[in-house]
């Protein structure tokens, strides 16, 4: 694994020892706080895109440990080694009373190799930052085992990309997009069951690594993205997630996203998930099919 | 059990301190030992009833087997409270209360909704957790608590995880703030 993971490991490691101080401080300056109420792995993992969830697909769950009565809050490092390129991903989440989810995030589409074979030089990059907001609704995902209702939350996600002329040039429309959820979540507990959907109203090309709109269509699209998890023991989960996206390139087709994963969190200051991930085409290049690994470090 | 440190602290203080809430004080109910269960004190009068226990059993004895039936129930009740009262982060709410009831209580409690042959004598949850002021975080450190004491116990993670499914909806009557 490139130096990239390693460094990762080692904040992940650093922010582990520092975590636990830090919630407390945090929870002393906020009045009536506390941390750490919810169970292991139920504040989900951090998305690329820095909201709670899986690993692709957003949840309706504010990420980390806070309960009604506290905050939560992580930082994520997330590595994805495919054939033709490399995509990494960091960011921090902060949730409050189990209501409120704040979160940033900040991603590079390193084209490698690649980038000459584009004509965009050896290691262009693309640099997309991301700033989230996300409110629960209804509904409890975990304690409501009585009922139907998932836990239903709404969002949105402002995404700012730093290569606007080469976004132009291949026929996308902006450079910036704003973009839309509602998601609805379930642990189906008495089947060790979590299922997860959300539609999206969207414009992003390659989730806005290839900016916004383009010649093909530049109106915000309904898209679905989802996930199964399946509960191995209180620090296990496997699962599998699926992300549909829009086509407005010309030059370029755009599939859907997949993946398969398994996360583990020993303690609530520190998960691991890794998952096997299948992007599709992206900007020609067929089959990106890869490694993703996501460590986060919270309370 | 509140009542008794209470009144434990008034025959500690002196008098005058007390003059004022006096009115209030002397109205509070006598400690009473329960002749029914020895060495518990004696709770208010209530309904008894299957329906305190605050969820429908699970058909059938599957569950109480798997749980080991009397005897594991019971050692895992026992876990469970010796980790509970000993848990830093909710230890002081089960202080001042009774916890051979608890026991006694919880043991009924878990057996009837695991369908064995007990019936739950309990209070319901709301009326015996209005005045704990319990809040979100302390249900999920109990829950905890609960899964550990299961694991060691040999129950496997997916009936653990099928009783936690009848408990988990009873959080809207027992967290009060
Ligand atoms: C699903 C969750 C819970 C269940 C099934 C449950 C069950 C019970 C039962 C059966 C009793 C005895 C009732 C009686 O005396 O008649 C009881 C009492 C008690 N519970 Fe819970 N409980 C739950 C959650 C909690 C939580 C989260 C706390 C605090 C952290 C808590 C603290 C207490 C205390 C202190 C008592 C003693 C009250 C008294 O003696 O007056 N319980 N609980």
């Amino acid at each position: 694994m490139p130096h990239i993971a390693e460094a990762a490991a080692a904040v992940g490691l650093l922010a582990c020892a520092v975590a636990t101080p830090v919630a407390a401080q945090i929870a002393d300056w906020i009045p009536e706080s506390r941390t750490g109420g919810k169970l292991i792995l139920t504040g989900g993992v951090s998305t690329l895109e820095g909201s709670g969830g899986g690993g692709l697909a957003t949840w309706a769950v504010t990420s980390g440990y806070g309960e009604r009565d506290g905050i939560g809050g992580n930082v994520h490092a997330t590595y994805v080694n495919l054939p033709d390129y490399e995509l990494r991903s960091w960011g921090a989440s902060t949730s409050f009373w189990d209501r409120v989810e704040v979160s940033v995030a900040r991603q590079e589409f390193d084209t490698g190799e690649t980038g000459a074979a584009l004509g965009l030089g050896a290691g262009f990059t693309f640099t997309q930052d991301i700033v989230g907001v996300k409110v629960k609704l209804i509904g409890d995902a975990v304690y409501d085992q009585d009922t139907w209702m998932p836990q239903v939350a709404v969002g949105v996600q402002h995404k700012a990309n730093d290569q606007g002329a080469i976004i132009a040039a291949v026929g996308g429309r902006d450079d910036e997009g704003t973009e839309y959820y509602v998601a609805a979540t379930k642990l189906f507990l008495a089947e060790s069951l979590l299922v997860s959907g959300a539609v999206r109203f969207t414009d992003a090309n390659q989730t806005g690594l290839l900016g916004f709109g383009g010649d093909l269509n530049d109106d915000l699209e309904p898209q679905f993205e989802g996930s199964v998890g399946y509960l191995l023991n209180r620090n296990l989960a496997i699962g599998a997630e699926y992300r549909t996206k829009p086509d407005n390139l010309g030059f370029a087709g755009e599939d859907d996203w997949f993946d398969v994963f398994a996360a583990w969190a020993p303690n609530r200051h520190f998960s691991v998930t890794a998952a096997y991930v299948d992007l599709g085409s992206i900007a020609t290049f067929e089959d990106q099919r890869g490694l993703y690994l996501s460590l986060q470090v919270g309370f | 059990m509140r009542a008794l440190l209470i009144a434990a602290v008034f025959i500690a203080a002196p008098a005058p301190l007390l003059a004022q809430e006096a009115e209030d004080d002397l109205s509070l109910p006598p400690i009473v030992m329960s002749t029914e269960f020895p060495g518990e004190v004696e709770v208010e009068p209530y309904q008894r009833s299957n329906a305190n226990a605050g969820a429908t059993p699970f058909e059938g004895t599957e569950m109480w087997e798997t749980f080991g039936g009397a005897e594991g129930v019971s050692a895992i009740v026992e876990t469970f409270v010796e980790r509970i009262v000993a848990d830093p982060r909710i230890a002081e709410i089960f202080m001042a209360q009774d916890q051979v009831r608890l026991r006694r209580t919880l043991k009924e409690q878990f057996g009837y909704i695991l369908g064995g042959p007990v019936a739950y004598s309990g209070r319901d949850m709301r009326s015996s957790h209005a005045d704990l002021g319990i809040q979100s975080a302390d249900m999920g450190a109990l829950v905890e608590n609960l899964q550990i004491a299961m694991s060691e116990h040999g129950v496997p993670f997916r009936a653990q995880n099928r009783l936690l499914a009848k408990l988990a909806p009873m959080r809207r009557d027992v967290v009060t703030r």
